[in-house]
């Protein structure tokens, strides 16, 4: 046992400086904003915002360990923290108009994302199996909550239950995995943990390779990947459109977080059965995704499907094992998640009081209504559906690349020949806003100021990310280097 | 050299022109798009001027080379140059859109401003895939320009649009994912996605045969070689006529400087390995397509199966050139054969686009692509009768006019390598005046029977000025063919050399 010595907090400056900033924006709501005067979400956004300046000055401090070895930061975890604070940011910014014309609690739920965010941020830096745990929880228990936060329909309150007992069943087997982990490893600590496994290896090799399977189950759920997917969109088409927009992105980084500690950094003894696991789940995400999604009418189920298909993808770059492939999966997700914040972003813009946007068709002739909105979903859609010159292509080049350079040439192929099947159904939202005409004549104004430099930056963001990758690319790649 | 960055001005100039078109207002102001179109189309077609007086002739390297890392990390550079075949690209397309420009000034009505942008951006991005040597730099630009065609034929085609539309985008799109794969694979054996460094890297048999097919989906689809042409009489038919000249003048062509870019040079024993298969498969094009282009009805339909007929000539050049130099040992015979292809690759971008804006005319004042429902329009518009012969003649091949040189050239060539060949090739010289004269006895000869027919004004002055133009170079390059020949000779041979060579 070592003796007690004070941690050094600074690494966790960002969950720190996050945490007592909830706690003021819990009592500035109680006592001076009941009224949604925007003075909570003001605050909020200002501890997002806060946070992630902490994290970028911490940037060259990266690579401590502290909190005796279960917290770290390095550049891969500051890199997705800053991502998941600033995608955060822009759900703000897209879901205020939105909160306040449902007259859903708004306190409830700027706090409740506060905490989630909290919890990314504690997942995405632990280094034990014990703080990877918690920072899981108390990511997923506010979203449950935020979903059934719109007591007025019932379809929400299915969505909220659906996804806490999907999601408990999910932290189950997890726990159930890590558990067997402990008692091959009798350790908790990842570090140790991936040095006893060479050890324990040869004699404790069943134990191991069922915890693995456990563990990835569980982490796989929280992603949404095939075939623990079921939940993906039952919950995005029964949740608001804001609350949808939140649970499509930022956990999406968590999840990419907990994947890769689990397998990468705990257990890169066991490479060749996790490789072989994550193959087959990769190609059956691929296929279901971009199949099914081919047949919704509903856009959201479209975009869940969608968001399954691309988490395949994403999976490609964990596959080739390297840390080129690392850093490719990494700038995977976090393309992956601009993107599906802009998509998002659009539909809980167009829902306008009194109607919600649901079906594809709610976007028939928007080029007509509203031609800028109507540019920056097609490049949103061509860049999910990889064409160039869009952010989205070259996510899908950095994985497909580090593939082949570990030459497995068959499963690129067999991805591209997936990305084409699912190029039909973004170009048909392409189709229903350009080439239909409008239901009704009356053009889309978007009052709010705020929200309408939100999407606009945000689309520009996947166009420019499309000509000039290089600095996000050296970034994601640099973080796995170290 | 000069030190402006002349290829990348000719590039960047129309998509920024484009953009700025894109943001010129709603229909009530289409005269300012569509000035902003021509004034940007036209700057384009002047930085040309520099491009083909500075070009030198003599060398087959790449000219005006301009080179700026771009990704370092995936060994992608943005990387431009032209060597001879290019620059002809080049010069063609910025013509090819400043023409359209023109041509859908009064035609187009509705978003006139997006129509414009949709052209200009397309046109950027078309010299593109014609100036890059980075071969992912390369796969942006053909890939990306799919965005704005497919837009274009959804938003302003014919009444079957979306349909045509999908068909087009997945069916490009699903023929150059295999040639993204085969990219990937060849940087793994060189330093970067540079094209040239390519063609030094050695491969065995194995590999280049799966290179050579995969590449071969892309730009087979393209092209379009049978039998995956099939997209291509629905998106010429629905696009409206600015889109169906862009798509046969300038966008097949891609297809074909893909094979000779890519294909023969850098898999040359598989090209050897596999040129009865391709000649095979343009033979069909040649005489299958042909005879269907006979049964059909649609004017549109009818024209986009000649290209399909066409285009087959222009591979059966690419690949006959590895029998003829099997037979004879010789390149001479080899040479003349592919700059034969070349000039009926140009040739063919200038008179079935002109034929393809003929129609738009008709189509404008009768609103039907039906052959049937014209007939004696020769009595109504004299003037557009004797343009649009003139541009059949040419899609004929008579001699004068610049579908005969490309066409005798191939044919002469073939000779070399089998009769069997030569006499398959032949048979276009009957079908393709069976076709078209047909076409345009039915539309326009005879006596006016409908009163629809009866009311049509003869060409305005943006047709007028067209046509003219397009006519003017079709006899140009008719009579003096040696304006082309000259500037490729060198960097064909260069070509040919490469291609010839074995790299096991």
């Amino acid at each position: 046992m070592t003796p007690f010595t004070i941690p050094d907090f600074l690494p966790a400056a960002s969950e720190m400086f996050t945490l007592g900033m909830i706690c003021v924006v819990l009592l500035a709501y109680v006592f001076f904003d009941k009224n949604n005067r925007g003075i909570t979400y003001f605050l909020a956004q200002l501890t997002l915002m806060g946070a992630a300046v902490i994290c970028i000055l911490l940037y060259d401090h990266a690579n401590e360990i502290t909190f005796n070895g279960s917290f770290i930061i390095d550049q891969g975890s500051l890199l997705l923290k800053i991502f998941i604070l600033i995608s955060t940011v822009f759900v703000l910014m897209y879901s205020r108009v939105y909160i306040k014309e449902r007259n859903i609690p708004h306190g409830e739920f700027y706090l409740l994302v506060l905490f989630s965010v909290f919890g990314m941020q504690v997942l995405v830096s632990a280094y034990s199996f014990l703080t990877l745990y918690l920072g899981l929880e108390l990511l997923s228990l506010p979203l449950y909550a935020m979903i059934a936060l719109r007591s007025d329909q019932a379809s929400c309150q299915e969505a909220a239950m659906k996804y806490f007992i999907m999601g408990a069943i999910a932290s189950g087997l997890l726990l159930y995995g890590l558990s067997m982990i402990y008692g091959a490893c009798q350790s908790l600590d990842l570090q140790t943990v991936a040095a006893m496994m060479n050890l324990s290896l040869q004699s404790q090799s069943l134990m191991l390779v069922l915890g693995l399977v456990l563990v990835s189950a569980g982490a796989l759920f929280k992603l949404g990947v095939a075939p623990f997917h079921l939940w993906v969109p039952d919950v995005y088409e029964g949740s608001p459109n804001a609350m949808a927009l939140f649970i499509a992105t930022a956990p999406k980084l968590a999840g990419f977080a907990l994947l890769l500690r689990l397998l990468a950094g705990a257990m890169p003894a066991l490479f060749s059965h996790w490789q072989s696991l994550l193959i087959a789940v990769a190609v059956l995400s691929m296929a279901v995704g971009n199949i099914i999604a081919i047949v919704q009418d509903n856009i959201k189920r479209m975009l869940a499907y969608s968001s399954i298909a691309n988490m395949g993808y994403m999976l490609l770059g964990l596959i080739a094992g390297t840390s080129r492939g690392y850093g490719s999966a990494l700038f995977y997700i976090i393309i992956y998640v601009i993107m599906s914040l802009g998509a998002f972003g659009v539909i809980t813009m167009l829902s306008q009081k009194g109607f919600e946007v649901e079906k594809i068709d709610d976007f028939k002739g928007l080029n007509a209504r509203n031609p800028w909105l109507a540019l920056m979903m097609l490049l949103i859609m061509f860049s999910m559906a990889g064409v160039p010159p869009s952010a989205g292509f070259f996510a899908k080049v950095g994985v497909l690349e580090s593939l082949v350079k570990v030459h497995m040439v068959w499963l690129p192929a067999l991805a591209l020949v997936f990305a084409i099947i699912g190029a039909y159904y973004y170009l048909r939202v392409v189709k229903v806003m350009y080439f239909d005409e409008p239901m009704e004549k009356a053009p889309i104004f978007v009052s709010s100021f705020d929200t309408q430099l939100a999407i606009s930056v945000n689309g520009l963001a996947v166009f420019f990310l499309g000509l000039f990758p290089t600095g996000l690319i050296e970034l994601c790649q640099k973080a796995f280097l170290a | 050299m000069t030190q402006i960055p002349l290829l990348s001005l000719i590039i960047w100039v129309p998509i920024i022109g484009g953009i700025i078109c894109m943001f010129a207002g709603d229909d009530r102001k289409a005269t300012r798009a569509r000035c902003i179109a021509l004034f940007t189309a036209f700057l384009n077609l002047m930085l040309c001027i520099p491009l083909y007086t500075h070009f030198d002739n003599s060398t087959s390297a790449m000219q005006f080379v301009e080179n700026v890392d771009w990704i370092a990390k995936f060994g992608i550079h943005y990387q431009l140059g032209v060597d001879g075949i290019s620059v002809l690209m080049v010069i063609l397309s910025t013509i090819t859109t400043f023409l359209v420009v023109i041509a859908s000034w009064k035609p187009i009505q509705k978003n006139v401003a997006q129509y414009m942008a949709a052209f200009l951006i397309m046109q950027g991005m078309m010299v593109g895939v014609f100036e890059s040597l980075d071969a992912i730099l390369f796969y942006v630009f053909w890939e990306g320009m799919l965005i704005p065609m497919y837009l274009c034929i959804g938003m302003w085609g014919g009444p079957r649009r979306t349909y045509a539309s999908i068909k087009f985008f997945l069916y490009t799109f699903l023929g150059s994912a295999l040639m993204l794969i085969a990219l990937l694979y060849l940087r793994t054996k060189s330093n970067d996605f540079n094209i040239l460094s390519f063609y030094s890297i050695k491969l065995t048999m194995h590999e280049q045969v799966y290179i050579f097919i995969a590449f071969l989906f892309a730009f087979a689809v393209k092209i379009p070689m049978w039998p995956v042409h099939t997209w291509l009489p629905d998106a010429h038919t629905e696009a409206p006529a600015g889109g169906s000249v862009v798509l046969a003048a300038l966008m097949l062509k891609m297809g074909i400087y893909g094979i000779l870019r890519f294909s023969m040079p850098i898999t040359p024993d598989a090209s050897q390995h596999l040129a009865g298969l391709m000649i095979v498969l343009s033979l069909i094009a040649i005489v299958y397509i042909a005879i269907v282009a006979i049964g059909q009805s649609d004017m549109k339909r009818l024209i986009a199966y000649s290209s399909v007929a066409h285009m087959g000539f222009t591979t059966l050049a690419c690949f006959v050139v590895y029998k003829i130099v099997a037979r004879t040992g010789d390149l001479q015979d080899a040479y003349l054969t592919l700059e034969g292809g070349m000039v009926q690759m140009l040739s063919h971008a200038f008179s079935t686009g002109a034929m393809f804006l003929g129609v738009g005319v008709l189509y404008e004042r009768l609103h039907s692509r039906e052959i049937g429902d014209y007939g004696g329009v020769a009595h109504k518009m004299p003037l557009f009768a004797a343009f649009f012969m003139l541009f059949a003649l040419a899609n004929v091949g008579l001699p004068g006019t610049s579908g005969f040189v490309g066409e005798f050239l191939i044919i002469l060539g073939s000779f070399k390598a089998s009769y069997v060949i030569t006499l398959f090739a032949a048979t276009t010289l009957v079908l393709s005046a069976v076709y078209t004269l047909w076409l345009y006895k039915r539309v326009f000869f005879g006596v006016v029977t409908r009163k629809e027919v009866e009311s049509m004004k003869d060409l305005e002055l943006p047709e007028y000025l067209v046509l003219g133009i397009l006519a003017f170079l079709v006899l140009f390059i008719g009579l003096y063919p040696n304006a082309l020949l000259k500037t490729f000779h060198t960097s064909i041979g260069h070509l040919l050399e490469l291609s010839t060579t074995s790299k096991l």
